[in-house]
């Protein structure tokens, strides 16, 4: 072994991990990740997964390569995932390239579920990035742990290192009948505590057979179909209890007193505790803390909702008695129409619609929206001794354990473990741990007994952080020919950061950044504004955030400019996209600076080469352009979010009586290298239903300061009957740029997509969502 | 009280009778496999058989069930292997996975009933249960292919290849 060798060993894992998020290489270290693996075995408590967990545990059999790896004399190979499942098939996909990159036969491998830690990184599972920040990661911890393999073959056969490789869990040597299974390798590689960065070396990409391959399935499914995935609500703990809450209606509202006595007398019913409101901890901002309220304490789940019920609560609803959602939309609206502040500026807007032969302009809404994943908030909890353990099926778990650190006053962050449980869909409602904290709470005020806290659909509908209400102003100055030489866009939405800050009261950069500063079309004079709103709801981030909102008005307006211009849709769209080129955005004012969903510009630029062809690609795919009868259309729409290009388009068929079908939706993605072809097309395929729902039905509304809905019958979704009859995804080949997003980026073009079509096929233009709201008889 | 899940008889003790049959599987027998997801019978999460027909556990209440026979996700197949379950699984239906137990439940009765099902038959059959993730395309295609498979049990593990 080399100098390497002799690398301290008292250097903290964080550090290690530092530098190797620094570096992009893996520095190797000894002995971690016990803890680690110990608890995210109680996440998924398989009986298998037990036993293997003995061994994890005590007697150090195993061969830790690094932290995210163990290699055990049984020849079962473990690899830690630390992102969570909520659908995308995370799970399956980042350890496929540890295990392919080692060369270990996938057959061999048991994934275990990290615990929050944040020695793992970011393991805060949104914003579509678990593959774009990890690919690189998991590639260097999966090629170390066969380097060091390699070396102990190596030394057994005098071959050189370079000499040897891997397959289905083996090293295989350069001279015939060399080969020698990973199982027998790991006392020698036990030795080695570091590898420099330097030795490092990667598969070449045609060598694997794991990443881009459709051959790994996902790992969960078995269990998904045969009811025994654990979700959150499936962890019961020995005398556990559950507890539902009643909560204000209003954000802002107050207990004045309670009546607890008929509730008790329900059987069952054990207790009645108030906790605290998040206002009277701080009453700036709501964050991630619980909304506060009556908890209903019982031995089972029938018995807290009874209990509930029976309550009797004297409340007042505070400062936000008088809102309304409708006085709200008409608000932003007009604010939309004056001028606000400077986001962007390429030439000069107003000096160009000066000499514009003609002009056009459009207002379109979005409402508030909620989440609804299947799996309502739901979370257990054992808080004792200063020590707090929970189990949830969270997106974030470093969240939850700060937000727990500071609400229970527990300093030291390993006295808080949150385990992670698979999640029945998040969509970013389960990134903010509010219902984590509470369960925690509840616990705590019960002395230590373990208690489990359910939400109801009304629950989870009403107290939801909701994807923002926006109004979008959009105007061109045309020329002679109907093209755009001048473009203002003004976005007007409640910002994220006033959940957190009552000072926020316009987008932030960030916000704007999610396809309204980076518009890449080709008009020389661009103008990119923001307005100012503000409302009493918890906003927070909804699947592909405000790439809703935004692409929902461009996209719309592309397509009114083209019937405007009397041209086609698609071609005219691939005029406005123009010639292959990177954007220019030094436009952008530094106040608002392009976040480019975190990474850089020169290893993502935005690339409308790349958006054209993804726009190419599904009006080939789709059929653009034939005939079709009255009453039916074709819509199309392409974005670019979280890096990657979409392209959809969308048939629809509208009823004289007005009634929506939709019978066929095209989209294809340009992610770059894609990991796991088959999740990817089931993501964008999801993503056109998810979208469909938003732009048929929903619309979170608020009265008197509370939510007007409260189950999938006033929320609803698209179901079978009326859902994207017939969905055609593709990926489009581009293995030469890096992995991009792909959780979200299908979401954003298919409501503009459906409303294009809509027109296309009623003559009638929906600027406002959801079409519900919209009488398209014809 | 007593009642019958997946060919076992289960002595209920001291329970609300009118405590809908969902609470009564989870909290009660500890069978998780029924998912809880509106409590209002609109989403279909913790559909189940009594008797073989598909019902809402979160609003039948546990003294209805009576001597039916009830049959949860987990009593479908003994080894996963429901011809459903199996198409499901070539298919790779989930996502997140939530709603497939009530997805799978729904459609094994849908099949009983109906060996060649067509479109407007998986709608009308299938359309109470909501799947947020969006794999109804695949929950479709999965079905076809499970009843090809049903009628022709000879070329079965075959997967797929739906002709209807």
């Amino acid at each position: 072994m080399t100098s390497g060798t002799q690398a301290p060993q008292s250097v903290e894992r964080r550090d290690f991990l530092k530098s190797m998020f620094a570096s992009g290489a893996l520095v190797i270290a000894a002995g971690v990740g016990a803890d680690g693996l110990i608890q995210a075995q109680r996440a998924n408590s398989s009986d298998q997964h037990q036993a293997e967990n003995a061994d994890a545990a005590g007697n150090g059999e195993a061969f830790r390569p690094n932290l995210w790896i163990a290699i055990h004399a049984s020849g079962k190979i473990e690899i830690v995932a630390h992102r969570s499942e909520m659908g995308t098939g995370i799970r399956t996909s980042l350890p496929l390239v540890i295990a392919d990159e080692m060369g270990a036969d996938w057959a061999d491998v048991t994934i275990l579920q990290a615990i929050g830690d944040e020695d793992y990184g970011s393991q805060n599972t949104d914003g579509s990035r678990s593959v774009r920040r990890f690919f690189d990661i998991m590639r260097s911890a999966g090629a170390t742990a066969r380097i060091l393999l390699c070396m102990v073959a190596a030394r057994k056969w005098s071959a050189k290192v370079a000499d040897c490789r891997t397959e289905d869990s083996f090293v295989i040597g350069p001279q015939a009948g060399q080969k020698l299974a990973f199982a027998d390798l790991i006392e020698g590689a036990k030795v080695f505590d570091d590898l420099p960065a330097s030795r490092i070396t990667f598969k070449h990409p045609r060598e694997w057979k794991y990443i881009g391959k459709e051959t790994v399935r996902l790992y969960d499914l078995s269990d998904m179909l045969s009811g025994a995935g654990i979700y959150g609500a499936d962890i019961k703990l020995d005398g556990m209890k559950t507890a539902v809450i009643w909560r204000t209606p209003t954000l802002r509202g107050e207990i004045e007193s309670f009546d607890a006595s008929e509730a008790l007398k329900i059987p069952g019913v054990e207790k009645v505790i108030q906790l605290p409101s998040w206002h009277s901890l701080n009453p700036d901002a709501p964050a991630f803390l619980a909304w506060g309220g009556i908890a209903v304490i019982a031995r089972n789940t029938w018995a807290a909702l009874k209990g509930r019920d029976a309550l009797k609560v004297k409340w007042k609803p505070g400062a936000d008695e008088s809102f309304s959602s409708h006085e709200l939309m008409k608000e932003m609206t007009q604010t939309s129409q004056a001028d606000g502040t400077l986001v962007r500026q390429d030439g000069d807007f107003a000096e160009a619609m000066k000499s514009a032969t003609s002009s056009h302009e459009a207002t379109y809404t979005v409402p508030f929206l909620a989440h609804a994943s299947m799996e309502p908030p739901v979370a257990v909890a054992r808080v004792s001794d200063g020590q707090c353990e929970v189990w949830a099926p969270t997106q974030n778990p470093q969240a939850a354990q700060q937000t727990l650190q500071q609400v229970l006053q527990i300093e030291d962050a390993e006295k808080i473990v949150v385990n992670v449980t698979l999640l029945g869909g998040g969509f970013g409602r389960k990134s903010k741990p509010d219902f984590i904290v509470e369960a925690a709470l509840v616990s705590k005020m019960l002395g230590g007994t373990p208690v489990r806290v359910q939400w109801t659909r009304e629950d989870d509908i009403r107290f939801d952080y909701y994807h923002t209400a926006s109004a979008e102003h959009l105007k061109a100055g045309l020329d002679a020919k109907g093209k755009p030489q001048a473009w203002l866009q003004r976005s007007v939405f409640p910002a994220i950061g006033s959940t957190f800050s009552s000072m926020a009261v316009q987008g932030s950069g960030m916000e704007l950044g999610l396809g309204f500063s980076d518009i890449p079309l080709d008009v020389p004079n661009i103008r990119c504004e923001v307005g100012k709103a503000k409302a009493p709801a918890r906003i927070g981030w909804l699947r592909s955030v405000c790439h809703v909102f935004h692409a929902f008005a461009e996209c719309s307006f592309t397509d009114e400019l083209a019937h405007k211009a009397g041209r086609d849709p698609y071609e005219f769209l691939r005029e406005l996209i123009g010639e292959p080129r990177i954007v220019d955005l030094s436009g952008v004012e530094k106040a608002f600076a392009y976040p480019n969903h975190g990474e850089p510009l020169e290893k993502f630029p935005v690339d409308t080469g790349r958006l054209r062809r993804a726009l190419d690609t599904v009006a080939k795919q789709a059929g653009w352009g034939r005939a079709l009868p009255k009453g039916r259309g074709l819509g199309i729409a392409v974005h670019r979010s979280f890096l990657s290009y979409v392209a959809c388009c969308v048939e629809v068929e509208v009823e004289r009586s007005g009634k929506v079908i939709i019978h066929r939706s095209d989209i294809v993605i340009d992610a770059g290298l894609v990991v796991n072809p088959d999740r990817v097309r089931a993501q964008i395929e999801g993503a056109c239903v998810f979208g469909a729902s938003l732009a048929l039905y929903g619309d979170i509304s608020m009265s008197n300061g509370s939510v007007d809905q409260g189950n999938f019958n006033d929320y609803q979704m698209t179901r079978m009957f009326d859902a994207p009859r017939e969905v055609y995804a593709t990926i489009i080949e581009a293995p030469d740029h890096p992995p991009a997003g792909v959780g979200e980026p299908g979401v954003p073009p298919y409501a503009p997509a459906l409303c294009n079509a809509i027109f296309a096929a009623t003559g009638k233009r929906v600027r406002e969502l959801p079409l519900s709201k919209h009488d398209l008889s014809w | 009280m007593k009642i019958n899940v997946n060919g076992s008889s289960h002595e209920l003790g001291d329970v609300d009778p009118g405590t809908p049959l969902l609470w009564i599987l989870r909290d009660e027998l500890n069978m998780t496999g029924t998912k809880y997801g509106c409590g209002k019978g609109l989403c279909g999460a913790c559909t189940l058989h009594v008797d073989g027909q598909p019902k809402r556990a979160c609003t039948l209440r546990v003294d209805q069930v009576g001597s039916g026979k009830v049959t949860t996700i987990e009593g479908l197949s003994k080894a996963g292997d429901h011809a459903v379950q199996e198409a499901w699984q070539a298919g790779c239906v989930p996502q997140c996975g939530f709603c497939q137990p009530g997805q799978i439940m729904t459609a094994a009765a849908l099949l009983t009933e109906n060996k060649q099902p067509d479109d407007e038959d998986i709608d009308n059959a299938m359309s109470g249960n909501i799947c947020r993730c969006g794999t109804y395309t695949r929950i479709r295609q999965a079905i076809k292919d499970a009843a090809y498979a049903m009628r022709n049990p000879l070329k079965a593990g075959a997967k797929g290849g739906s002709h209807d």
